[in-house]
């Protein structure tokens, strides 16, 4: 046994520690270095999802039926692997339009709707009250097993029941960092820390339990399974089947069950949804909060066999063993540090789920009653801030209390897992209507009353009910009949529906009332204008940022008036800061001078929201403005808008896009159009330095003869000779350049007919032996036998031969020059190359010479070229679907070669 | 006293009324093909008049004149720039660069030698 002093003691030191975390978290959050924006923070506080029931009452349930405990933990494993994508946009969602509580996400979503909010915060309160008390008892439980001889608590006076204490410091707590600021958007910064922070004590502490289970009684987890296999009792724990059929209906059950609750309890949604800090933190804890739910569970089943084994089967309470075996065995500081990492699973529990419950009740029940009274809603500049935090925190104390008083009268009624499975079954209702919400356009707000209202009582009857009475303040005799002896109305056998536990029927009636009266009166009613435009806002969540939303919205409002709003119920700094910065972004200097458009009045709407929750937030904005009823029509209207509004913006910005296009297509033109204008010029002076280069040799020889009568003879005669030469260059030059102005422009004539290559080969040489004697060149033919007959001009073919032999000619060395004609058929067509044993094309002209007028670039002018050739023939090679290239790697010398096709490539080319 | 002339153009057939001409006119004639053999028969021969062709191989008649005006030893080098382009910048290009005189292609040879002894301060004959 332990001295109850040493037990409060550390209970409360453990919760003075809490509360140093949280202060902790919260001056670093001030100082702008949150503990809570980051993934770990996120996934650990994910695990307030494992309470004291996880803690003591998986031990007990796996002690009873195996690996029963198990779909509990599956069923969230599920959500977090498969359904994340729901969840982020249920993120998405509650981000976008400052949800506070699942209660606030269930009414926004349906119109705003005050009622359908009361609902939901009815049925959260009303399942999760016991849930409190189970935390309570629990810790009562443990205190009572440390501290009492034979470990059963007597029922003591409220007033030195330290049970009763442990809810007063906890609602301190709740009080202290879940109602710190009135805006429920803002996070709460040290609870979360502190929440996480219990989640990893009491991970830890279970898993040093489970060790010493395993390890110090028993001598590993062989030895503990093997012997738990020699007694007959605990054989039947370590199969599946429990004995009978396996109950898969009921395994499903609990894990669709475990699904709803992990998403859907007020205070997972709180923390998963509420106290989100990025979207994708929830990206690690996909795999970290199940990875902390298998560890937690790892021991789970071998502390329940230990304890089986150890106080013998049927011996102590299975649902104490975290704390019973270690004190048996004599482990006091292992079992004192057991009770406190059970405390941190309660506590951890008890404080998200009454911030989260509280939220509700004080803006989903008490504020729209206070709203009633006329003088609270409209006029004085009261400032309610105060009175909201006070309402709120009166709603802690008041949760806290509830759960105390139902612990009390309860308390001892039911086992511990019963009474969570009955919340979670509570909790389950809200699944339809919030799935629903998310994906479906048509439902309404009479079909969410519709469903929750039907699965609530559906729940209410056929679980809660019995669950009473089995606890004996109600006759059993309605279960075993029926009300009035009408056997088919049995809560447990409803229809007479057999074969399932209670709760697995009782999910599957209240489920199927819900669903089926959910999505039948949505159906029979259109929705309204509101309730359509929420139901896009939150369908089409990912479709809409904040600058394209269409607003739902249609009156007349007073910016003086919102501003005063915003006061009241935000603060007058607050208010004031968040009217400046909405100003500034609108590009407005003062925020009086803001316009009192729809986009004003949603900021406003969306601002409270984040405080009082949106039904409320619709009240107070509808009492200061002048509203327009909307009708779907007009909703319609309004999305078509906007989008239209978006398609122009997006036709605009193709329209521009094009223009821009536009414009660098046109200067691209107008460089091109230069470029060509420059290149003409070029032409022209390149063509005029051609003409002028001859005509000076000319006219100096002719004026030289013209003033020298006695000139000698042989003199006179060399004179004449270049004359001659030059005038032949001359008629050349301007021969050429017509030629090539023919072809570029599309002028020139063609005169397509078969052509003998090997014959035309033989003419080129024959035609150009004489200048290759004179220069003593020696030419090389080398023919096939056979050469294919192309379809070509044969005179412009020979004129590219012509051309290229007499290149060669001129480059060759004199004497010793060597030149090599080749011609060589291919499939498609022929080449025929003329390689040179002159210097070669210099290295970095092999593109320049076939520029018109590059003239090559030699130490000694070899002969009079025009600069011309080359160009004139690439293009006469090009004009017959062939080319005409320098062949790289015919070093050293130069070698051009030419393909031609058989066939020039379409006829219409051939005489343009 | 004679004075030496050189003709720098890649041209023979330009050189050969050229050197003629002079001869003729009674001056000692050098002959460059190109731009870079002008160079080095300025920088060894120092004639007192170049008749310079633009379009050289190796190096234009510009780069020609601008190496000559940059060296000291050869400031007293006459330039005649000949040229067959006659654009109005290209006149002035070979102004700017130093040149004392320019004539397009093709020139009446009585104006040349006149010009050539204008540039040697000589009273024409």
């Amino acid at each position: 046994m332990l001295s109850p002093a040493l037990v409060i003691a550390s209970s409360f030191a453990y919760l003075l520690l809490l509360f140093a975390v949280a202060y902790w978290a919260d001056r670093r959050a001030q100082a702008g270095r949150s503990v809570i924006a980051n993934p770990w923070t996120y996934a650990l506080s994910l695990a307030v999802y494992c309470t004291a029931w996880t803690y003591f009452g998986s031990v007990g349930r796996a002690a009873s039926g195996g690996v029963w405990f198990l779909p509990i933990y599956l069923g969230p494993t599920l959500v977090m692997v498969l359904g994340w994508i729901v969840l982020r946009k249920m993120i998405r969602i509650a981000k976008a339009y400052r949800i506070t509580s699942i209660a606030d996400f269930i009414a926004s979503r349906y119109g705003k709707s005050p009622l359908l909010a009361g609902l939901v915060t009815l049925i959260a309160v009303v399942g999760i009250v016991p849930y409190i008390a189970l935390q309570l008892k629990a810790v009562s439980a443990g205190y009572a097993l440390l501290t009492v001889p034979g470990g059963v608590a007597e029922a003591a006076h409220w007033s030195r029941d330290s049970a009763f204490y442990v809810a007063l410091v906890l609602a301190g707590f709740a009080m202290v960092f879940g109602a710190r600021h009135l805006d429920t958007t803002e996070r709460h910064e040290g609870m979360v820390a502190a929440i996480a922070f219990e989640s990893v004590v009491k991970l830890v502490a279970f898993l040093m339990v489970g060790f010493f289970v395993v390890y110090g009684l028993f001598d590993g987890l062989g030895d503990l399974f093997a012997r738990a296999q020699a007694v007959p009792q605990l054989q039947q724990l370590l199969r599946l089947e429990q004995g009978g059929q396996f109950a898969w209906a009921q395994w499903f059950g609990l894990m669709l069950l475990s699904m709803f609750s992990v998403v859907f309890l007020p205070r997972q949604f709180q923390v998963m949804v509420v106290e989100n800090v990025r979207e994708d933190h929830l990206r690690r804890a996909v795999w970290v909060f199940p990875l902390y739910m298998l560890l937690i569970n790892l021991f789970v089943l071998p502390i329940a066999l230990g304890g089986l084994l150890y106080f013998g089967p049927g011996q102590g309470n299975a649902e104490n063993f975290v704390l019973s075996l270690p004190l048996a065995a004599g482990q006091h500081a292992l079992a004192l540090f057991a009770f406190v990492g059970g405390l941190s699973a309660a506590t951890g529990m008890v404080i998200v789920e009454t911030v989260a419950v509280s939220t509700m009740v004080s803006n989903e029940l008490v504020l729209p009653l206070l709203l009633r009274w006329r003088h609270l809603r409209s006029s004085g500049g009261q400032d309610f801030t105060r009175l909201l935090l006070g309402i709120r925190r009166a709603a802690i104390l008041g949760v806290l209390v509830l759960g105390y008083v139902y612990f009390h009268l309860a308390g001892e009624a039911y086992a511990l897992v019963s009474i969570g499975l009955i919340s979670f079954a509570a909790v389950a209702q809200f699944a339809p209507v919030v799935l629903g919400g998310m994906y479906w356009k048509g439902g309404t707000r009479l079909g969410a009353l519709a469903g929750l209202l039907a699965g609530f009582l559906m729940w209410a009857y056929t679980l809660m009910l019995p669950s009473i009475a089995k606890s004996g303040w109600l006759d059993m005799g309605f279960i075993a009949h029926g009300p009035w002896g009408l056997a088919w109305l049995r809560p447990e056998q409803l229809l007479g529906l057999q074969g399932f536990d209670g709760l697995t029927h009782s999910l599957f009636w209240s489920m199927l009332a819900n669903v089926v009266a959910y999505v039948g009166v949505s159906l029979w009613r259109a929705p309204s204008g509101r309730e359509a435009s929420q139901a896009l806002l939150f369908v089409d969540v990912f479709e809409r940022t904040a600058g394209s939303s269409p607003v739902f919205w249609r009156g007349r409002a007073n910016t003086q008036d919102l501003l005063r709003l915003c006061e009241r119920f935000l603060g007058a700094a607050k208010a004031q800061a968040l009217f400046d910065g909405y100003a500034q972004r609108m590009g407005v200097r003062h925020a009086l001078a803001l316009r009192p458009d729809a986009r004003l009045v949603q900021f406003v709407e969306t601002q409270l929201a984040g405080a009082v929750g949106s039904a409320s937030a619709r009240a107070l904005v509808a009492s200061v403005a002048e509203e327009e009823t909307l009708s779907p029509e007009d909703v319609l209207r309004i999305l078509d808008e906007a989008s239209q509004i978006r398609a122009y913006s997006r036709a605009l910005e193709g329209k521009s896009r094009s223009l821009e296009q536009a414009t660098a297509e046109l200067r691209a033109a107008n460089e091109q159009l230069q470029s060509l204008d420059r290149l003409k010029d070029d032409f022209m002076s390149s063509v005029t330095h051609e003409l002028r280069t001859p005509l000076t040799s000319i006219r100096a020889l002719a004026e030289l003869m013209q003033d020298d009568a006695g000139m000698p003879q042989a003199q006179r005669q060399q004179f004449v000779g270049i004359i001659v030469a030059e005038t032949e260059r001359l008629t050349r030059l301007v021969n050429q350049v017509l030629d090539m102005a023919k072809i570029e422009s599309g002028h020139a004539e063609w005169h397509v007919a078969p052509v003998d290559m090997r014959a035309l080969v033989q003419r080129a040489v024959a035609t150009t032996a004489e200048v290759f004697r004179e220069r003593a060149a020696q030419v090389q033919v080398q023919l096939p036998d056979e050469a294919p007959v192309l379809q070509a001009d044969p005179d412009r073919i020979l004129q590219v031969l012509l051309n290229l032999l007499s290149n060669a000619a001129k480059f060759v060395p004199s004497p010793g020059g060597r030149v090599q004609v080749r011609l060589v058929p291919d499939a498609q067509g022929v080449t025929v190359c003329v390689q040179d044993n002159g210097p070669g094309v210099q290295p970095g002209h092999e593109a320049m010479i076939f520029d018109r007028f590059h003239q090559t670039d030699l130490g000694v002018q070899v002969a009079h070229g025009t600069g011309l050739g080359l160009p004139i023939s690439r293009h006469i090679a090009e004009h017959f679907g062939g080319r005409l290239w320098l062949e790289p790697s015919a070093q050293p010398g130069a070698c051009f070669c030419f393909w031609l096709p058989r066939q020039a490539p379409s006829s219409g080319d051939k005489n343009p | 006293m004679t004075h030496k002339i050189l003709i720098a153009d890649d041209e023979p057939n330009i050189v050969i009324s050229l050197e003629y001409l002079l001869q003729r006119e009674g001056y000692a004639v050098l002959v460059a093909r190109d731009g870079q053999e002008a160079l080095d028969t300025i920088a060894r021969e120092q004639p007192a008049l170049v008749l310079l062709d633009v379009m050289m191989p190796h190096k234009t008649g510009f780069e020609v004149c601008q190496a000559v005006r940059a060296d000291e030893a050869l400031q007293g080098t006459k330039i005649l720039m000949l040229t067959a382009k006659g654009r109005e910048t290209d006149v002035a290009k070979g102004m700017a660069l130093g040149a004392n005189a320019y004539m397009t292609k093709p020139f009446s040879t009585r104006e040349l030698v006149q010009k050539v002894a204008e540039l040697l301060g000589e009273t024409p004959a």
